[in-house]
C-alpha cells in the first residue's frame, strides 16, 4: 500500500504501522518502504513517517540517511513552522554521522528570525549533546547566545538545555539573571519549573543567607542584645529580592509543579519571616490528585521539621480520611506529628484516637508510633499518652497490642521508676501476646527494671524457661538477658532457673543464641577460672541505658533540594545537582549589571534623588527587623540600578555607635594628645546606644561618659586649630567592630582606618586593629587565616601576636587592597584555640587618600571630569553644620580627603585619589543662603563617585 | 578509549526509487576508533546517552489486568520489561491507589499515576522534579479526556494513531512542548463522527492542514480567527464541601473548595473582566494562566483573554476560618453484637443548612469491614446495593424530602468465628444543591472589551459534597 499513488492508501498503511509501534510490536522490516515516503506531500502521511523515522532511525542508520536531504530542504523553508518541524525531526534522529549537520542546523536556527524556530533549536541542543558530548563547547556557545534571547518562548527551553549541557557554567546566567526573573511570569509553565529550579541554585551561590542572623541567634541563645545590635545587619541583595518578588505570584499557578518549585525556592532562599506564604499554596495542592498529594506531603513533612510554625494554622487540613490511600495516611500522620506542640497536642491526640480504630492495620501501627513520638517530644502529655497506650494493651487486635508494647517500652525507658505498675501489667500480657517483637520488648523491660518488680520478675522467667524452646530467636535472646540480669540482682531465687535457661540455650539451633549463652555463662557464673570481667558483670548488664530518641524519618532530608526526585527517595538520583551552601560573602553583584555605561549615571542620579536621604532614614527606622524591607519595596523601577545597592549596603554596615578613639597621633597641629569624637552616622539610635551601654560594664560606661564630656570640651576648644588642617590623615577616626567580646569569647577586636600610608605596599589601605583580651585567660598566637577575597583584592596580614595576656590590649596594622570597591575582605581570625569568621568592609571614604592641589589645579582637573563623571546634588545643611569649619570637619570625617585652599568662603573644596587606581576624587560643597548647599563630586570612577556623594550627603545633613 | 578523528568529507550522491535527489551533497564526518574498527561506535554513543540528563524517557499505558497496551519512547527504546518492577509493587499493594507513585529500580525511576482505571507509567533516568512528571501525566490524561470524552482503554485503542500523534506533539525529547489544548487541537483535530465519515469519503485527514498560529502568538491558549454566529460565555461556579463530621455530629473540619468552570464561545480576541460581589471571601486562589494576576492583586477582579471553549478559569478555597454551613445531618447507629455474628444498622439523613434549596442526588457510601458478609436492610426512600467483593454499601437516596426523612435500617451478618470489627465504618456522603454556592460567593458582572457584539452570558451555581465524611 505504501507504494501506492493514492494518499489515502498510504495513510491507511502508515496508520497501521504506527499502531504497531504503539503496541510495542516490531515494524523495523518496513523501514525502506516507509522512508521513501518522507517527501510525501500529504501532511498527515508525512507526520506519521516522521514518527516512524524517529523510532527506528538508530537501528537502521544507513537507510535513515536517505531522509536527511528532505529535512535540510525543510530547514530553508520560508514557513517558520516547517523550519521548526524539520529541525525537530532532524535532531531527533539518533544517527551519529549527522552530528555535523545537526550542529550546523542548530547554529543557524539559533539566529533564526522566528522565536519558535529558536525555541526548537534550544530543544535540539540536549539531543545533540546526548548524541555527541564532544560538541559541548560549541553547544555552550549556542546556549549563551540563546540565553540572551528576550522572548518568553525561548527562555524555558534554553534554560532546560543549559541544565542538561552545562549546569556548572553559572557564569552564563549572570547577565541574564534579571531578564529571566522579569520574564518568568510569562514563560510557559514547564519552562517556569526549570527556570525556578535553576535560579534556586544560582541564588544559593550568589547571595548571602538571609537568615544568617537568626541562625546565629539560635546557636547562642544567651547572646546579649548588644551582640545582636552590633552585628552587621544583613541587607538583602536587590536581585535576591527581585527573584523572590517575581516568583511569588506563581504560587497561584494551576500547575502543581510550578507551585512546588516556587515553594522550594522560598524554602531555600527566603528570609524566615517570608517563607510562610508558601504554606497556603501547598495546602491547596493537597486537594489535587493523590499522586500530587503524595509528593507534596513528603515535602511538607520535611518543611515541618524545620519551620513548624508555618503549617500550624493548617493543622486540620492534614486530618486523615478513611478513604485516603495508606501511603497518604502515613505521610499525613508524619506531618501531624511534626506539628504537635504543647498547645495543639490535645486536639491531635483526640484525632489520633479515632485513627487507632481504623481498619487499616498498617496505619494503626503508624499511629501508635506517632503517639509515641508526640509523647517523647512533649513532656506534658507523656503520662496521658502512656495511659492511652496501656489501654490499647487490652485491644483485641494483636498487632495493635504488639506495636503499643514496643512504643511503651521506649517511653518507659525515660522514667522507669514511676511506672512499675505498667511494667507489672505488661508482665501479665506475656501469657497472651504472641508477636515476638512485643514479647521480646516486655522481657527486656522486666529484665531492665527487675528491681522495680522484684516479685514478678522471677515468675516471668520461670514461665519463659518453660516455653523457651518454642520461642522465636529474638525472644530467646531476651530470655537469656532476663535470666542474666535476674541472676545478678536476685541470684537466690533465680540461680537454678538461669542455669536451666542457659543449658537450654547451649543446645539451641541458632548459633547466636548458643554464643550468647556461652558468653553470659562465663561472665556471670563465678568459677575458679573466671576472668577479671565477671567482677564487672553487674556494671555491664545493669548500666543505665540512654532512652531511645524517636525521630522523624524526614529529619535531615532537607539537604536535598526540596521537590526533587532525590529528596523524595532520600537518595541521590543520577544527575542531581547539589544545592550549594550559602557563600560566606556575596560575590560581586555587579556581574549581573547589563546597563550600558551611560545609563548608569542617569539612573544613578535619579535613584539618588528619590531614594536618598529620606530612604536612609527609613532604613534606620526599620533596623529592628532583620532587613530593611521597606527600602526595597519602594525601590520601584530603580531596582536594576547597581548604584542603588552600594549606599544601602555601606550605610547599614556602619555600626550605630558613638565611638571615641583616643590616639596619640601628631596630627592636630597642637602636638598634644588629640581626641576626636566621630559623628554618628546612623542617627536616631539613641535607644540603641543606651542598650549598648547598658550591656557594657557599669564602670566603663561612666568612664566613657565622662570622657565623652571632656572630649567634647576639648574639641570645642580646639576648633580653630582643626579648621586649618588641610592635608592630613585627618581628624576623626571611626572605630568599627570586628569581633565582639561575647562572640569572641572574651577577645574583642575593633578596627579603624588609620589613614596612614601603609608602608609595605602603597596600594593598600592601612587597617589598624585594636585587640582587647577581656577573658580571664591569655590568648596566644593571634593570626589571620583563610583569607577570602574578590578577585584582585589583596591582603597583607599583620605579624602574629604571640601572646595577649588577660585584660591587656594591643594593636596591629594590616593592609588591604580593596581594589577601589567596597567589597568586604573576609578572613578567619585565629587564636590558639578558636577561629572566628570576620570581615572588614570599608566605607567608600576610606578608599582614597588625600592629595594636595591648589585651587587652579583643582579647577583644571575638575573641568576634565565633567559630564558623566560629575554628580551633583542639592542639599540642606544640618543646623549644626552651617559654618565652614563644621563642613570641613564632617567631610573629612566621612572621607579621607584633604581640603583645597580657596579664596571664597562660600565654597569648600576637597581632593583625594583612590588608593588602588589613583583616580582623582574631587568634592565641592558650595553653600548658599539658609543652609542650602550644593555638593558636587567629580570622579572618574562613577561608582565611587555615587557612593561618595551619598556618604557625604549623609554626613552633611545629619 | 576511543580516538576519534575527522577523516574527511565524503561527497556522494544517491538515488532512491523514483525520486532523484539531484545535486544534493552530504558532508559527513566519519568517526573511527583507534583500532580502525567502526563496530565500537554504537555502544559508544549509547553510553553517552545514558549519562546525559533528561526528562521523561518513555511512557507505558497499563490496563487493569496488568498489560501494557501502549508504549511511546521519546528517546532510545527502553524495553517494557522495566514495568515488571511496577507490577511487583502493584501486586503488593492492596488497591491500585496504594501503589507508590515513585518507584526506584536499578537503572530507572518509575513515576506513575492512576487515572480512570489505567496506569500511566513514565520512565525517567535521572533527577527530575517528580511533580513535574506527575503533573504532565495528568495533563496527558486530561487531553485524552478532552479529545475523546473519556480516558479508557477501549477509547485509546480505537484512537491509537491520534493518541500517538498527540504524545508526539506534547513532548519533545522528553520535555513538554505543546500542552495547551488550543494548540493541540490546531495540530491534530479531535475526531468526531461527521469528520470521520467525510474523511473516508474524501480521503481527508484529521491532521490540521494549516499549521497552528497560537503557537506563535503571545497568548498560546487562544488561536486567531475564532468565529461564532452566537457569541456566548457561560460560567459555572461549583463548590465542593470537604468536611469531617464526628460521631456526635460535631464538625471536626470543614472547608469549601470552589472552581469556576467556563465555557466561552466568543469570536475574535475578547478581553473579559469578571467581578465578584464579595471577593474577600476567597481565601486562596489559583488561576488559569490567562488570568492577569496583577489585576487580581490590586482590584480583585478576574481579567483575561479566554481560551476558546471549555476551561477551568480559577479554583479557590474558603477556609475553615469562616463557618462553613453543612447542608445535611446524619443520624446513624451501627453496632456489631458480640454474640450471634450479626450487627444492626440504622441511618437517617436530614436537612441542616440548605438555604431553602432542595438537596438532590443524595447518596451514602459505606466501606464495610471485611468481615461483613451480607446486609439485609430496608430503605424508606431510594434503594441500596451491596458489593460483596469490595464490601461497599451504596445507598442511593435521590432528592431529600424534609417532611419525610429517608432512613435505612436492618441487620448485617458477619462472618462466623471472626472477632467483631473494632471500628465502625465511616459514611461518605454525596449530594448536590443546584442554584446555590454554599460559601455565598456571587458573580456581580462580566464585561467584554476589545470586541463589539452582543454576548449571551450566564452564571450557574452548584454545590456538591467533596470529601464529606461522617465518622461513626
Amino acid at each position: 500500500m505504501l507504494d501506492s499513488n493514492k494518499d489515502a492508501l498510504k495513510l491507511e498503511a502508515m496508520k497501521r504501522i504506527v499502531a504497531m509501534i504503539a503496541r510495542g510490536k516490531n515494524a523495523s522490516d518496513l523501514f525502506p518502504a516507509v522512508v521513501k515516503n518522507v517527501a510525501c506531500k500529504n501532511i498527515e502521511v508525512k507526520k506519521l513517517v516522521y514518527v516512524y523515522l524517529v523510532r527506528y532511525a538508530e537501528e537502521q542508520q544507513d537507510l535513515a540517511l536517505l531522509s536527511i536531504s528532505t529535512f535540510q530542504r525543510g530547514l530553508k523553508d520560508p514557513n517558520q513552522l516547517i523550519r521548526a518541524s524539520a529541525l525537530r525531526v532532524l535532531s531527533s534522529i539518533r544517527v551519529t554521522i549527522i552530528v555535523p549537520i545537526m550542529m550546523l542546523a542548530i547554529k543557524e536556527a539559533a539566529s533564526d528570525m522566528s522565536p519558535y524556530v529558536r525555541k526548537t533549536a534550544a530543544h535540539a541542543i540536549p539531543k545533540l549533546y546526548s548524541l555527541d558530548p564532544e560538541q559541548k563547547d560549541q553547544l555552550i556557545e549556542v546556549i549563551e547566545k540563546l540565553l540572551a534571547d528576550k522572548t518568553t518562548l525561548v527562555a524555558g527551553s534554553v534554560v532546560m538545555a543549559f541544565e542538561e549541557v552545562c549546569p556548572e557554567r553559572i557564569d552564563l546566567i549572570h547577565k541574564n539573571y534579571r531578564k529571566l526573573c522579569n520574564l518568568l511570569i510569562d514563560v510557559e509553565e514547564w519552562g517556569q519549573v526549570v527556570i525556578i529550579n535553576m535560579l534556586t541554585r544560582y541564588a544559593r551561590t550568589q547571595f548571602l543567607n538571609p537568615n544568617i542572623n537568626d541562625e546565629d541567634e539560635e546557636k547562642e541563645k544567651q547572646a546579649e542584645v548588644s551582640a545582636l545590635a552590633k552585628r552587621k545587619p544583613y541587607v538583602m541583595d536587590p536581585d535576591h529580592r527581585l527573584l523572590l518578588r517575581n516568583t511569588k505570584p506563581l504560587l497561584q499557578s494551576r500547575n502543581a509543579a510550578v507551585v512546588m518549585a516556587v515553594a522550594q525556592l522560598y524554602f531555600h532562599l527566603a528570609p524566615k519571616a517570608e517563607v510562610g506564604v508558601i504554606a497556603k499554596a501547598l495546602v491547596r495542592l493537597l486537594r489535587s490528585h493523590s499522586e500530587v498529594q503524595f509528593v507534596v506531603l513528603q515535602n511538607v513533612a520535611t518543611m515541618t521539621i524545620k519551620r513548624r510554625g508555618m503549617f500550624e494554622p493548617y493543622l486540620k487540613s492534614f486530618y486523615i480520611r478513611s478513604t485516603d490511600p495508606t501511603q497518604i495516611k502515613i505521610l499525613k500522620l508524619e506531618v501531624l506529628t511534626n506539628l504537635a506542640n504543647e498547645t495543639n497536642i490535645s486536639t491531635i491526640l483526640r484525632e489520633f484516637q479515632t485513627y487507632i480504630k481504623s481498619m487499616d492495620k498498617d496505619f494503626v501501627a503508624a499511629t501508635i508510633q506517632a503517639i509515641g513520638r508526640c509523647a517523647t517530644n512533649i513532656g506534658e502529655v507523656r503520662d496521658t499518652c502512656l495511659n492511652g497506650l496501656v489501654q490499647l494493651l487490652s485491644n483485641r487486635d494483636e498487632l495493635v497490642v504488639a506495636e503499643s508494647v514496643v512504643v511503651i517500652k521506649k517511653l518507659l525507658q525515660m522514667q522507669p521508676e514511676k511506672h512499675s505498675d505498667i511494667i507489672k501489667h505488661m508482665a501479665k500480657l506475656t501469657d497472651n501476646i504472641q508477636v515476638p517483637m512485643a514479647r521480646a520488648s516486655i522481657l527486656w523491660l522486666i529484665g531492665e527494671y527487675c528491681e522495680h518488680v522484684p516479685k514478678i520478675a522471677p515468675d516471668v522467667l520461670r514461665k519463659m524457661a518453660k516455653s523457651f524452646t518454642n520461642e522465636e530467636d529474638i525472644v530467646k535472646l531476651q530470655i537469656i538477658n532476663l535470666a542474666a540480669k535476674l541472676y545478678l540482682t536476685n541470684s537466690k531465687q533465680t540461680k537454678l532457673l538461669t542455669q536451666y535457661v542457659l543449658n537450654l540455650a547451649k543446645y539451641d539451633q541458632n548459633y547466636d543464641i548458643r554464643d550468647r549463652a556461652r558468653f553470659i555463662r562465663q561472665l556471670i557464673v563465678p568459677t575458679e577460672k573466671s576472668g577479671a570481667l565477671s567482677k564487672y558483670a553487674k556494671k555491664l548488664f545493669l548500666a543505665l541505658k540512654p532512652a531511645p530518641v524517636l525521630e522523624s524519618p524526614f529529619k535531615d532530608r532537607d539537604h536535598f533540594q526540596l521537590g526533587s526526585l532525590s529528596h523524595l527517595l532520600n537518595a541521590k538520583a543520577g544527575g542531581y545537582q547539589e544545592l550549594p551552601d550559602w557563600p560566606e560573602s556575596a560575590p560581586d553583584p555587579s556581574v549581573r549589571n547589563v546597563e550600558v555605561k551611560e545609563s548608569v549615571r542617569a539612573v544613578g542620579t535619579v535613584t539618588y534623588r528619590d531614594t536618598g536621604a529620606p530612604r536612609a532614614q527609613q532604613t534606620e527606622g526599620s533596623r529592628g527587623c532583620s532587613f530593611p524591607r521597606a527600602v526595597f519595596n519602594s525601590c520601584g523601577p530603580a531596582r536594576v540600578c547597581p548604584v542603588n545597592t552600594f549606599p544601602t549596603n555601606r550605610h547599614s554596615s556602619a555600626p550605630p555607635l558613638i565611638l571615641i578613639s583616643a590616639s596619640s597621633e601628631p596630627d592636630t597641629g597642637s602636638g598634644s594628645e588629640s581626641v576626636s569624637v566621630s559623628v554618628e552616622s546612623g542617627s536616631p539610635s539613641d535607644s540603641e546606644e543606651s542598650e549598648e551601654s547598658s550591656e557594657s560594664d557599669e564602670d566603663e560606661e561612666e568612664e566613657e561618659k565622662e570622657k565623652k564630656k571632656k572630649k567634647k570640651e576639648i574639641k570645642a576648644r580646639s576648633k580653630p586649630d582643626v579648621s586649618f588642617q588641610t592635608i592630613a590623615p585627618s581628624s576623626a577616626l571611626k572605630n568599627y567592630e570586628l569581633l565582639h567580646r561575647i562572640t569572641g569569647e572574651g577577645l574583642s577586636v575593633e578596627y579603624c582606618f588609620s589613614r596612614q600610608a601603609f608602608s609595605p605596599d602603597a596600594n593598600m589601605v592601612a587597617v589598624q586593629m585594636h585587640f582587647t583580651n577581656n577573658a580571664t585567660s591569655d590568648t596566644k598566637n593571634l593570626h589571620i587565616e583563610d583569607v577570602k577575597l574578590q578577585s584582585g583584592m589583596r591582603v597583607k596580614e599583620f605579624a602574629e601576636i604571640e601572646l595577649l595576656p588577660a585584660g591587656e590590649a594591643t594593636t596591629a596594622v594590616m593592609g588591604v587592597d580593596f581594589c577601589d570597591s567596597t567589597q568586604a575582605a573576609n578572613f578567619q581570625l585565629c587564636t590558639h584555640t578558636r577561629k572566628f569568621f570576620v570581615s572588614i568592609q570599608p566605607p567608600v571614604g576610606e578608599l582614597m587618600r588625600p592629595v594636595f592641589l591648589t585651587e587652579n589645579e583643582f579647577k583644571k582637573e575638575q573641568s576634565q571630569l565633567m559630564g558623566m563623571n560629575e554628580i551633583s546634588e542639592n542639599l540642606t545643611l544640618d543646623a549644626k553644620c552651617r559654618n565652614e569649619h563644621a563642613i570641613v570637619q564632617r567631610v573629612t570625617t566621612a572621607a579621607n580627603l584633604s581640603r583645597v585652599p580657596c579664596g571664597s568662603d562660600k565654597e569648600c573644596r576637597f581632593a583625594g585619589k583612590t588608593v588602588t587606581s589613583g583616580s582623582l576624587v574631587l568634592a565641592t560643597v558650595a553653600t548658599k543662603d539658609e543652609g542650602a548647599a550644593q555638593l558636587t563630586v567629580n570622579c572618574e570612577k562613577m561608582v565611587i563617585g555615587t557612593m561618595l556623594v551619598k556618604d557625604l550627603l549623609l554626613a552633611l545633613t545629619q | 578509549m576511543l580516538y576519534i578523528k575527522t577523516v574527511g568529507a565524503i561527497f556522494f550522491r544517491f538515488t532512491y526509487g523514483l525520486t532523484l535527489y539531484d545535486g544534493i551533497y552530504f558532508c559527513l564526518r566519519v568517526h573511527r576508533s583507534a583500532g580502525g574498527s567502526s563496530v565500537a561506535l554504537l555502544p559508544f554513543w549509547r553510553q553517552c546517552w545514558q549519562s546525559a540528563a533528561e526528562m521523561i524517557h518513555s511512557l507505558f499505558l497499563i490496563n487493569p489486568t496488568g498489560d501494557v497496551f501502549l508504549e511511546k519512547h521519546w528517546k532510545s527504546v527502553i524495553s517494557r520489561s522495566v514495568c515488571d518492577y511496577f507490577f511487583e509493587a502493584r501486586e503488593k499493594a492492596v488497591t491500585p491507589e496504594n501503589v507508590a507513585p515513585v518507584l526506584q529500580t536499578p537503572h530507572h525511576y518509575l513515576i506513575s499515576i492512576y487515572r480512570g482505571k489505567l496506569f500511566f507509567l513514565s520512565v525517567v533516568q535521572t533527577e527530575v522534579s517528580p511533580l513535574f512528571v506527575i503533573e504532565f501525566l495528568h495533563r496527558v490524561a486530561d487531553t485524552f479526556q478532552d479529545y475523546f470524552g473519556e480516558c479508557s482503554e477501549t477509547i485509546i485503542n480505537d484512537n491509537m494513531v491520534v493518541v500517538y500523534e498527540l504524545l508526539e506533539e506534547m513532548l519533545d525529547n522528553g520535555f513538554p512542548l505543546a500542552t495547551e489544548s488550543s494548540v493541540l487541537k490546531e495540530l491534530i483535530k479531535p475526531p468526531n463522527i461527521l469528520r470521520s465519515v467525510v474523511n473516508t469519503l474524501t480521503g481527508g485527514s484529521n491532521v490540521g492542514s494549516s499549521l497552528p498560529t497560537s503557537h506563535l502568538s503571545t497568548i498560546p491558549w487562544r488561536r486567531n480567527g475564532v468565529k461564532y454566529t452566537h457569541n456566548e460565555a457561560y460560567f459555572d461556579v461549583i463548590e465542593e464541601i470537604d468536611a469531617i463530621v464526628d460521631k456526635s455530629g460535631m464538625t471536626v473540619f470543614a472547608e469549601i473548595q470552589g472552581v469556576v468552570e467556563a465555557c466561552v464561545r466568543l469570536s475574535g480576541m475578547p478581553d473579559l473582566t469578571l467581578s465578584f460581589v464579595n471577593p474577600r471571601l476567597l481565601d486562596d486562589v489559583s488561576f488559569h494562566p490567562c488570568v492577569r494576576f496583577k489585576r487580581w492583586e490590586s482590584e480583585r477582579v478576574l481579567s483575561f483573554i479566554p481560551p476558546d471553549g471549555n476551561f477551568t478559569l480559577m479554583t479557590y478555597h474558603v477556609s475553615s476560618q469562616n463557618l462553613v454551613s453543612i447542608p445535611v445531618y446524619v443520624k446513624q447507629n451501627i453496632s456489631f453484637f458480640d454474640s450471634g455474628s450479626s450487627g444492626r444498622m440504622d441511618i437517617t439523613v436530614g436537612p441542616k443548612q440548605t438555604m431553602g434549596k432542595t438537596v438532590e442526588g443524595l447518596s451514602v457510601t459505606i466501606h464495610m469491614p471485611k468481615s461483613v458478609l451480607t446486609v439485609d436492610l430496608t430503605a424508606t426512600q431510594g434503594n441500596y446495593t451491596y458489593d460483596l467483593t469490595a464490601k461497599v454499601l451504596v445507598w442511593d437516596i435521590g432528592k431529600l424530602n424534609p417532611q419525610k426523612l429517608p432512613t435505612l435500617q436492618g441487620s448485617l451478618s458477619i462472618q462466623a468465628g471472626v472477632p467483631k470489627p473494632v471500628e465502625n465504618p465511616s459514611l461518605n456522603i454525596d449530594l448536590k444543591i443546584e442554584q446555590l454556592a454554599i460559601s455565598g460567593i456571587k458573580v456581580s458582572r462580566l464585561d467584554l472589551f476589545g470586541e463589539k457584539y452582543k454576548t449571551f452570558k450566564g452564571v450557574k451555581y452548584v454545590t456538591k459534597a467533596g470529601n464529606f465524611q461522617v465518622r461513626t
